[in-house]
Order: C-alpha cells, then sequence, then structure tokens
C-alpha cells in the first residue's frame, strides 16, 4: 500500500508542526470531537465518562501513532496500538448493541477537529496543505474502514453462535409415554433442518422402541408443498418401521390452505392439537385416562 | 385502483424465501387481511418464490399495495429471466412437475388467491402476478 508518494518516491508526511499541534492541542481537539459526536447521535447508549476515556484514548494513539510512523500508511507497525483500540472498540460496541454506522462515526466524526486544526495551522504552505489533508482523511478513512470490517466480524460471530444454538434448539424429540414420542416442530420445515429434525425422530423411534410418533405442527407458519411433501416422506418412512404417525397443530387456516393447494393427506391421522393427538395415542395404546376418586 | 406502496426484493437463495414469506406475511397484515387470506397469499407466494428459485434460477419478487374504493389488496409480481415454461397448459395440471415436487404448486397458488396471472414462453423467462384482497 503506497498511498501518496511524492516525487522522490517516499511517503507523504505529516508536517512537524502539525506533528506538535496534535500533541500539543490534544485537549481543545478532544472536546471539538466530543461535540461533533454528540452532534451526530452516534453514541446514544454509551456513558458520558466512558466516551470521554475512549476519545483521550484514541487521540493519545493516533498521535503517538502519527510520530512513530510519520504519517506512514496505515498498515505501520507505528499503528499496531490504535488498531488494537479500534478492534476492542468494536467489540464493546457490537456488545452493546450499536450499528456499523455509528460505530464508525466514531473515527469519522474526528474528521472535522482534526481539518480544523489544520487549518489554524498557518506556518504550513497552502500547497502543503492540501497533502496533509488528504493524508489525514485517507488515514481516518482507512481507520473507519477497519473499524467497520472488526465489527461485522463481531456481529457475524454473535449470528454464528446463534444459528449453533437454535439448531440444538430445533429437535427436540420428547418422550410423552411408553411408547409414543412427540416431536415439536418449530419454525421454517423447508431447509436443510428438516432432514435433521426428522433424521433425529426416526432414530428416536428405534431407539425407544414407540409406537407412535406425534408431529406437531403449530409453530410451522406456512405448511407449502414442499413442507407437506417433507411430511409424508416422513409418515411414509414412520410407518416403514412398522409405527404410526400422527400429525397435530392443524390449525383452521392452515386446513383451509391445504385444501386450496389440493394436498392429499388422507390415509394421514391428523388432529387440531397436540392434546387431542395425545390422547388418541393413549387410546390406541389401550390406555384410559381416569379422575381419581 | 392506485397503488399506494410497492417494492422489490430478489429471491436468489433459499433464505430469501424465507425472508419473503415474512415480509408477504406483514404486508397483508398492514393491508387488513385476514389470518385465512394472509396465510394462503403467504402460502401462494413461498410456492412461488421457491418455483422461481427452483426452475427460473432465481428473480425479482415485486409487491403493491392497492387500493380501489373500499377494499384493500396485495398484489406480488414474480419476474425470472430463466428458460420459461414450453407447455403452459400441461404445467396448470395437478399433479404434472417437471422437476420433483408434488406437481401442486403453481396450480395450488392459482386456487389460493383472488387474481392470478401468467405469462410465459420458452426463453423468455417467467412472469407470474397474483392478488389478494381484502
Amino acid at each position: 500500500m503506497n498511498f501518496f508518494p511524492d516525487e522522490t518516491g517516499r511517503m507523504s508526511q505529516f508536517d512537524q508542526s502539525i506533528t506538535d499541534a496534535l500533541i500539543e492541542q490534544q485537549s481543545s481537539i478532544q472536546a471539538a470531537w466530543l461535540a461533533t459526536l454528540e452532534e451526530s447521535g452516534a453514541v446514544r447508549g454509551v456513558r458520558a465518562d466512558e466516551l470521554k476515556k475512549q476519545t483521550a484514548d484514541f487521540l493519545k494513539l493516533f498521535s503517538e501513532g502519527v510520530v512513530e510512523s510519520g504519517g506512514d500508511y496505515w498498515g505501520a507497525n507505528g499503528w499496531a496500538g490504535t488498531r488494537e483500540f479500534l478492534e476492542a472498540l468494536s467489540h464493546s460496541r457490537a456488545l452493546q448493541g450499536l450499528d456499523a454506522q455509528q460505530t464508525a462515526t466514531f473515527v469519522f466524526s474526528l474528521k472535522r477537529p482534526l481539518f480544523d486544526l489544520l487549518q489554524r495551522e498557518t506556518s504550513v504552505p497552502p500547497a502543503s496543505l492540501v497533502t496533509q489533508i488528504t493524508l489525514v482523511s485517507e488515514l481516518l478513512d482507512m481507520m473507519g474502514l477497519h473499524t467497520v470490517r472488526t465489527f461485522q466480524k463481531a456481529r457475524e460471530s454473535v449470528i454464528k453462535r446463534q444459528q449453533e444454538e437454535l439448531l440444538e434448539l430445533s429437535t427436540p424429540v420428547v418422550k410423552l409415554w411408553d411408547g409414543v414420542l412427540a416431536l415439536p416442530m418449530i419454525g421454517t420445515l423447508d431447509s436443510q433442518r428438516t432432514q435433521v429434525v426428522m433424521e433425529s425422530l426416526l432414530q428416536r423411534i428405534v431407539d425407544t422402541g414407540s409406537d407412535i410418533a406425534i408431529i406437531d405442527i403449530t409453530g410451522v407458519p406456512t405448511v407449502d408443498t414442499l413442507v407437506a411433501q417433507h411430511l409424508l416422506k416422513t409418515v411414509t418412512a414412520i410407518r416403514l418401521m412398522g409405527a404410526d404417525c400422527i400429525i397435530s397443530g392443524v390449525r383452521p387456516q392452515i386446513a383451509q390452505t391445504i385444501v386450496h393447494l389440493g394436498l392429499d393427506l388422507e390415509g394421514i391421522v391428523t388432529k387440531a392439537n397436540l392434546a387431542d393427538a395425545f390422547a388418541l395415542a393413549l387410546r390406541r395404546s389401550g390406555l384410559t385416562v381416569t379422575k381419581a376418586s | 385502483m392506485n397503488i399506494k406502496d410497492q417494492g422489490t426484493r430478489p429471491i436468489v437463495t433459499e433464505q430469501d424465501i424465507v425472508l419473503a414469506r415474512q415480509a408477504c406475511r406483514k404486508l397483508a397484515q398492514d393491508c387488513g387481511l385476514r389470518l385465512v387470506a394472509q396465510t394462503k397469499l403467504v402460502t401462494a407466494v413461498s410456492e412461488l418464490a421457491r418455483n422461481m428459485l427452483v426452475y427460473g434460477g432465481g428473480g425479482d419478487l415485486h409487491w403493491e399495495i392497492l387500493e380501489d374504493g373500499l377494499r384493500k389488496g396485495i398484489r406480488i409480481i414474480f419476474h425470472d429471466e430463466g428458460p420459461g415454461i414450453a407447455d403452459l397448459q400441461l404445467a396448470m395440471t395437478d399433479g404434472w412437475t417437471s422437476g420433483n415436487g408434488l406437481g401442486l404448486g403453481l396450480t395450488g397458488a392459482k386456487r389460493l388467491v383472488n387474481e392470478f396471472d401468467i405469462e410465459t414462453a420458452p426463453g423468455q423467462g417467467t412472469r407470474i402476478s397474483i392478488t389478494q384482497w381484502s
């Protein structure tokens, strides 16, 4: 990465007077920065003292980075501390539930205070000023992008963890009675998940030697032809294993939709709710429930 | 008949079908469709969006909120640039499928909504429009 090589091929560097000003005027830059942040509304939910510390820490690291790298490109060693700081910041912002824009604004809102600082430094010749401004702008852009990238990674890891948790949650085959299993299906049925769920049901039938399996579709919002196909295949497989299957949780709107779709569920025992299905399963097993007198 | 609001969303992955269903359910609720009409519409969307993905190689779902006097409705247009349907009459037969589904998606979707319109030709892609009124 070679951003602004001058005629001699070297990187553009910060003017010495700018570097000095950056260190001397840290507190006034911070004040201006905090005002910009407040105005942008990007720091809602972040405590004021926490924000003050973050801005101060960042400015300290920033000026150190400028001194060490001489304004060299973002990948240089001099910026390692700043990078680490921004990564930690992204993580905490992601956990606090702030969005990517709000997180990136933390860095981008520093532009104005720094540009103002450059303008105040009259000792810098105008021709060089443009280079300096470009340099600051480019540097802050890279920092902003780095922040967003880290933020995104943090969010992705959260989503990945949730997906894994969901997959585990989604296959609870429960034993209702000796020989009676129930599978409460929840959510979308037309993905890879269905396969996992159905396999675990078939396996549990073998393991427990159950005669009746109840598939409850109360938690399935849409029953279309693909879902029906999955259900039909599962019922057939369960029957091939010598067990019986009842489908429960067929709500009125689902029943009407199935009729209009033209799905043929004849030969499959269906019930409106799990309680009815369970009662039927008990009856079939020759059991009756009576009130204890 | 006025179009009050509209939007487009791409259908290119299986996940998009799930999201499209959720979005359409929300639109149908906002439109004041009753639960049965909502469920029918969402199921039709699920069928047609999947057809578009599986047979048309993906495409766009365009939705419109309609207002016609006192009644409100929702129109959804599925448009893909896929191979199109060669024999529409055959495709609109219950139980016929060129893939390995149940062969009820297209005909079923037609029965689920108030209005159904299909334009297709081999090599020209397919455009299906469905409308459900409150």
